[in-house]
C-alpha cells in the first residue's frame, strides 16, 4: 500500500514539532516531505538571543540534526522557498521549480519582521531580528562598526540591543512608546528595567519617532546606512539598523493560495484551515480564534492537537492559552501576566523598592487576581499566574498575597528564590530529591521546553509544586522556554476532557452507578479508564449513590484494596484504630503477642496518637487483624483516619472540657467515611490546644463556654492554619456541624483534594453559608452522612461485606 | 514446547486484576487479566523501584506500579516514556479457562534477579542506584534491549 504523503511548508520548531509528535503516534502513516527557506536544519529559535550576546553556539541550539530527518525518511528540501501551493493538483513548487505532491499539507510559516515604511528601509545594513542569518549579520556588523540602533523596545529589541552592547557595539534603542515593554510592564517596571539597561550602557531615546534611514552613498538614499533621522530633525550615527518593531504572521504564500486569513491563517480548534480540509498550519502563522501565538508553549501545544489529527486518531482540540512574558536578558528578572496596568474597579498591591530594584504590582478585581508585574524577584510569577488562571478568591490571602507563596508557608526548597544563584549540586526539588544540575541536563539532552515536561521527565515538581517558580527559572535559563496553560478547565486525565466538575455533576444529573456507566455518558477515551481517573470515579459513584453504587475494589489503590499501607519493600503496615488515642493493657498485650507472633520488624507510635506496626508480610494481613481484635484504622485509606485528643478536662488540671470524649465521640460516629482524600480531626480540651487543632481538617477546641471549630487545617508539604468556621455550646452540635461540614465535602470535594484546597476553591463563605446559615440544609446533610455511614462495614472482619477479595492475600503455588 | 505449568483457573484472577505465583526460587510472577480476558504475566518487579507490579490497578494493557504509579505495558513489560525501564515478561497459555506458564520460566527466569521483596538496605539502594543511572541514560533504544533477561 503506498502511504500518504505529507508536505510540511516551513522547517521552524512548531512545524517540526507536529512531526515529531506525529511519528510518536502514527510513524508509518506518511511519506513526509519538508521544505525550508533557511539552510539549516530546525533550531531553537528563541535561543538566538542568547547566541547574539555570545553566551550559546549555534550547534548548540540546532534541536533536529540533519540525520533526523533521515533517521524517519524525512524528504527535505533546505534553502528553498516555496512559491506556490496549487490547491487543485494537490502540489507544491518551490522557487527553484522543486514541486512536491501532497495529500495533506501542512502550513508552518512562521512570522516575518516588520520593517518600518520609511525612506531607506531597503538599505545595506537594515535587517529584522528573525532567524540565523539576522543574527550572523548582527554578530558580523559587531565586528566591523561601531554604532547599532535598534528600532522598537520590546522584547526582541531588548534583546537584541543587549546582545548587540555585549559584541562591544554602541547601541541606541528607539522606542515609540512612553515606556519600555509597554505591552508587558506597567511604567514603574519599565523605568526600572531601562534605568538597569543604561547602567549596563544602552542608550535610549524614548518616544522618538524615526522619519528615515540615511545611506553613506549618493544623496543619503542608497548604499549602506549611516544614521537613523527622527521627525523632530535631530539624528543617532548607525552602521546597523535592527528593525524590532513586532512581527506579523507570515501568511503570504496561504493568502495566495486562497486560503482564509485574518491576522493569521484561520484555523479551527482541531488547526485545520476553514477553507481546505487538507490543509492544517500550525505556528506564528496560525489564527487560532482570532489570536496568533508567538510563545513556544502554545505552539507545542498546537503541535500536539495537530499531530492526533493527521495520525487521523480524530482527538484532541486546542482551546487557546493564556500567555505570560519573561525577558531573557540575564542578569535582569521580569514576569508579567494578565491585565497588569489595573484601572478602573482595580484595586493594586505594590511593593516598590527602586533602590533596590525590586518591583511588584499586584492587580485585584472583583477579590481576584487579574493582573501582575514583577521586576527584579520573579520566583512568585508562576504562582500569582496559577492565581490568575484559577480566577479563585484571593480574599483569604489577600494580606499575605504581596509576599509570594512561601509566606504561607512552604517547606522543601530552603526559601531559595534565584535559581541563578544556586550551584548544579544544590537540591531545587526536595520532594523527589532533584538538584539544579539534574534539571539543567534533562532539558539539554532530551530536549524539553515546558515545565510540564520537565516534571514529566525529572519529577522536579511534580509533587507538591512549591519549587515550581525555581524549575521555571531553570527552564528559561537553560532552553529559553516559556509557559503557559490551556484554560483552567482541565481534563480529569488523559482519558477525558470532562474536569472533576462536570464528572461529578453528571454522575449525580444522570444517575450515574457504574464506572462503565460513566465512561460511556461522557464518551471516555479509553476502554477502561487510567489509574488516575478509575479511583476517583470510584470514589463519586460510592459518594454520590450509598446503599446504590457497588464499590469496585479494582478501581481502588492497592492501600484501599488490601485495606494496609504498602511499603517501599512490598510489604505492609497494620495500624489499628484506638477510640481517640485511648488504649488498654489488654489492647496492648495482644499487639504484643503479635508482634511477637509474625515477627513484625518495626512498631512505632504515629503522629495520629496510634500504633503502628510496620514490615507485615500480605499473606500475614488477616491473621494479625485477626488476632489484634480491634477495628480497622484506615490509616492506609482516603478517609476518615483518627481523631486526635488532648486528655482533656478528665485529667488535666488545666481542662475546660472532656476532650477525650468528644474525640471518642466523634470517631465513633465518623468511622468508616470515605472522602475525597484523608480527613484528620483533633479535639483539644482548653486553648493551649496540645492536641493541635489548628491543623486539622476539623480541629475542635473546648473552652469553657463550648467549643470553637477550625476548618481546612492541614500539617502537611504547606502548613495551613485552619480557618475559625463557629462555636457551639454542646457537644451534639459539635458532631452535627462537623459531620455537615465533611459530608459537603464528600459531595462536592474532587478526588485528592484536601479540605484545605477543596474551601480554597469554593470559598469558606459558601460553605459557611450552607452548612451554618442554612439551618435545613446542614440537618439534611448530617443526615445524608449517618445514611451513608449506618452499617458500612469493617473491611479487616467483614470482608464479604467490603468486598474485600481476600484471594489477594494467597500466592498462588504452580502444581 | 509441551512443559506448560498449570497455575490458576483464568476466574481465579479478578477482571482487571492480578495475582501473585510463588516460585520455588526468586522474585513471584504477576498473572494480569484484563478486562476483555486476557491473561500476561511480568515478574513482579517494577524495573524503577521494585514494586510489586501484582498490587497494581490495571487498565487497559498496563498495570501502574503501586509504588510510584509507572505504567508498565502486560504486553512487552516497557515502561510508559518518558520513563525508561521493562520489567520482565514470561509465556502465559490460557486454553478451556486454565492458565499456564512454561515450567522452565517459572523455575529459572529472571531468578537472579537481585531485588527481591524485603530486599536488604544495601540491595535496595544498589537498585535505585542502577535505575536512576538508566534513567539518565540518553538514547532509549539502547536501553530496551538491556532489561530482558534470557533464561
Amino acid at each position: 500500500m503506498t502511504k500518504m504523503k505529507l508536505v510540511m511548508v516551513g522547517n521552524g520548531m512548531a512545524g517540526v514539532r507536529t512531526l515529531e509528535e506525529l511519528l510518536k503516534i502514527a510513524p508509518d502513516l506518511y511519506d513526509i516531505t519538508v521544505f525550508g527557506a533557511e539552510p539549516h536544519p530546525n533550531y531553537n529559535r528563541i535561543l538566538l538571543s542568547p547566541v547574539l550576546a555570545g553566551e550559546q553556539t549555534i550547534p548548540e541550539i540546532v534541536l533536529n540534526p540533519l540525520a533526523w530527518y533521515a533517521e524517519h525518511g524525512i524528504t527535505l528540501h533546505l534553502g528553498k522557498t516555496v512559491a506556490q501551493i496549487d490547491r487543485v493538483r494537490r502540489v507544491v513548487r518551490a522557487s527553484d521549480g522543486t514541486e512536491a505532491a501532497y495529500d495533506r499539507l501542512l502550513v508552518a510559516t512562521g512570522s516575518t519582521p516588520f520593517i518600518l515604511p520609511v525612506p531607506g528601509k531597503s538599505l545595506e545594513g537594515v535587517i529584522g531580528y528573525r532567524d540565523i542569518a539576522d543574527t550572523e549579520a548582527m554578530i558580523d556588523a559587531a565586528t566591523k562598526y561601531k554604532h547599532a540602533v535598534v528600532i522598537g523596545g520590546g522584547l526582541l529589541g531588548l534583546e537584541a540591543a543587549n546582545g548587540l552592547m555585549l559584541r562591544g557595539m554602541k547601541v541606541t534603542v528607539v522606542h515609540i512608546a512612553p515606556w519600555l515593554m509597554e505591552r508587558q510592564l506597567d511604567d514603574v517596571a519599565g523605568g526600572l528595567l531601562r534605568k538597569s539597561l543604561s547602567d549596563r550602557g544602552l542608550d535610549f531615546l524614548i518616544g522618538a519617532q524615526t522619519e528615515s534611514l540615511v545611506g553613506d552613498a549618493g544623496d543619503g538614499g542608497a548604499g549602506r546606512v549611516k544614521a537613523v533621522r527622527f521627525k523632530d530633525g535631530t539624528q543617532v550615527p548607525a552602521d546597523l539598523v535592527v528593525m524590532a518593531a513586532g512581527i506579523r504572521p507570515n501568511t503570504a504564500l496561504a493568502e495566495a493560495a486562497g486560503l482564509h486569513c485574518q491576522r493569521g491563517i484561520t484555523v479551527t480548534d482541531t488547526l485545520q484551515t476553514v477553507t481546505d480540509a487538507r490543509i492544517w498550519a500550525v505556528g506564528e502563522c496560525a489564527a487560532h480564534r482570532g489570536i496568533a501565538y508567538g510563545l513556544v508553549a502554545p505552539l507545542f501545544e498546537q503541535a500536539k492537537v495537530c499531530a492526533t489529527h493527521l495520525a487521523e486518531f480524530g482527538i484532541g482540540r486546542y482551546l487557546g492559552s493564556q500567555v505570560s512574558t519573561k525577558l531573557k536578558v540575564t542578569g535582569i528578572d521580569l514576569f508579567s501576566a494578565g491585565d497588569f496596568m489595573g484601572g478602573a474597579g482595580c484595586d493594586e498591591i505594590v511593593l516598590s523598592d527602586p533602590q533596590g530594584g525590586v518591583y511588584k504590582k499586584l492587580v485585584i478585581k472583583d477579590d481576584k487576581l487579574v493582573g501582575a508585574c514583577l521586576y527584579g524577584d520573579t520566583v512568585d510569577g508562576s504562582w500569582y499566574f496559577k492565581l490568575l488562571r484559577e480566577g479563585r478568591s484571593v480574599s483569604d490571602i489577600r494580606d499575605r498575597l504581596m509576599f509570594g507563596e512561601s509566606s504561607l508557608g512552604d517547606a522543601g526548597h530552603q526559601g531559595q528564590n534565584k535559581a541563578a544563584a544556586m550551584a548544579d549540586a544544590d537540591e531545587v526539588c526536595g520532594c523527589n530529591g532533584v538538584t539544579k544540575g539534574t534539571i539543567c541536563k534533562a532539558i539539554k539532552d532530551k530536549g524539553l521546553f515546558t515545565l510540564d515536561d520537565v516534571r514529566k521527565h525529572t519529577k522536579a515538581s511534580a509533587s507538591c509544586g512549591s519549587c515550581t517558580g525555581l524549575v521555571e527559572q531553570i527552564i528559561m535559563a537553560t532552553a529559553g522556554g516559556d509557559y503557559s496553560t490551556t484554560p483552567k478547565k482541565k481534563g480529569m486525565c488523559g482519558c477525558t476532557d470532562h474536569s472533576h466538575g462536570d464528572v461529578r455533576e453528571s454522575i449525580r444529573q444522570l444517575h450515574l452507578l457504574t464506572i462503565a456507566d460513566i465512561q460511556r455518558a461522557l464518551s471516555w477515551r479509553t476502554p477502561d479508564g487510567c489509574s488516575s481517573c478509575r479511583p476517583a470515579l470510584n470514589y463519586y459513584l460510592i459518594s454520590t449513590w450509598p446503599k446504590e453504587a457497588k464499590d469496585d475494589p479494582q478501581s481502588r489503590y492497592i492501600n484501599e484494596r488490601s485495606h494496609a499501607n504498602i511499603q517501599k519493600d512490598g510489604t505492609y503496615s497494620v495500624i489499628p484504630r484506638m477510640w481517640g488515642g485511648e488504649t488498654t493493657a489488654a489492647e496492648l498485650r495482644r499487639i504484643a503477642d503479635v508482634v511477637d507472633k509474625y515477627k513484625i520488624p518495626t512498631v512505632k507510635v504515629t503522629g495520629g496518637q496510634r500504633i503502628d506496626l510496620l514490615g507485615v508480610k500480605k499473606e500475614d494481613l488477616q491473621d494479625v487483624w485477626r488476632d489484634i481484635g480491634m477495628p480497622s484504622g484506615h490509616a492506609y485509606a482516603k478517609a476518615l483516619r483518627t481523631v486526635k485528643t488532648c486528655v482533656g478536662s478528665e485529667w488535666c488540671r488545666f481542662g475546660t472540657q472532656d476532650s477525650t470524649q468528644m474525640g471518642k465521640d466523634l470517631e465513633r460516629g465518623l468511622w468508616r467515611m470515605y472522602a475525597p482524600h484523608k480527613v484528620k480531626l483533633a479535639v483539644s480540651g482548653c486553648p493551649r490546644n496540645c492536641a493541635e487543632s489548628g491543623i486539622k481538617d476539623v480541629g475542635i477546641i473546648g473552652v469553657d463556654s463550648g467549643w470553637e471549630l477550625y476548618v481546612g487545617g492541614n500539617g502537611g508539604i504547606k502548613t495551613e492554619a485552619g480557618q475559625f468556621f463557629c462555636k457551639v455550646r454542646t457537644s451534639d452540635e459539635v458532631m452535627e456541624m462537623s459531620g455537615a461540614f465533611l459530608q459537603l465535602y464528600r459531595e462536592e470535594g474532587w478526588y485528592l483534594e484536601r479540605t484545605v484546597h477543596w474551601i480554597a476553591r469554593v470559598g469558606l463563605d459558601t460553605i459557611k453559608q450552607r452548612v451554618l446559615d442554612d439551618v435545613a440544609n446542614r440537618k439534611a446533610l448530617w443526615e445524608r452522612l449517618q445514611f451513608a455511614l449506618d452499617g458500612e462495614p469493617d473491611p479487616w472482619f467483614e470482608h464479604d461485606k467490603a468486598a474485600v477479595d481476600t484471594r489477594q492475600f494467597i500466592p498462588l503455588v504452580p502444581a | 514446547m509441551s512443559d506448560w505449568k498449570a497455575i490458576c483457573r483464568i476466574d481465579d484472577i479478578p477482571v482487571l486484576g492480578a495475582r501473585r505465583v510463588r516460585r520455588p526460587a526468586g522474585v513471584d510472577v504477576a498473572v494480569f487479566r484484563t478486562a476483555d480476558d486476557r491473561v500476561f504475566a511480568l515478574l513482579d518487579r517494577c524495573p524503577h523501584k521494585g514494586g510489586p507490579l501484582s498490587q497494581g490497578i490495571v487498565f487497559g494493557e498496563h498495570v501502574a506500579c503501586p509504588l510510584h504509579n509507572w505504567a508498565i505495558s502486560l504486553v512487552d513489560g516497557e515502561a510508559r516514556a518518558p520513563d525508561i525501564g521493562c520489567a520482565t515478561r514470561f509465556a502465559v497459555r490460557v486454553e478451556d479457562g486454565e492458565v499456564s506458564l512454561l515450567a522452565g520460566e517459572v523455575e529459572t527466569l529472571a531468578v537472579d534477579d537481585a531485588a527481591s521483596a524485603g530486599v536488604d538496605p544495601a540491595t535496595a539502594r544498589r537498585m535505585t542506584e542502577e535505575v536512576s543511572s538508566c534513567a539518565q541514560s540518553q538514547d532509549p533504544r539502547v536501553e530496551k534491549t538491556i532489561p530482558i533477561v534470557s533464561a
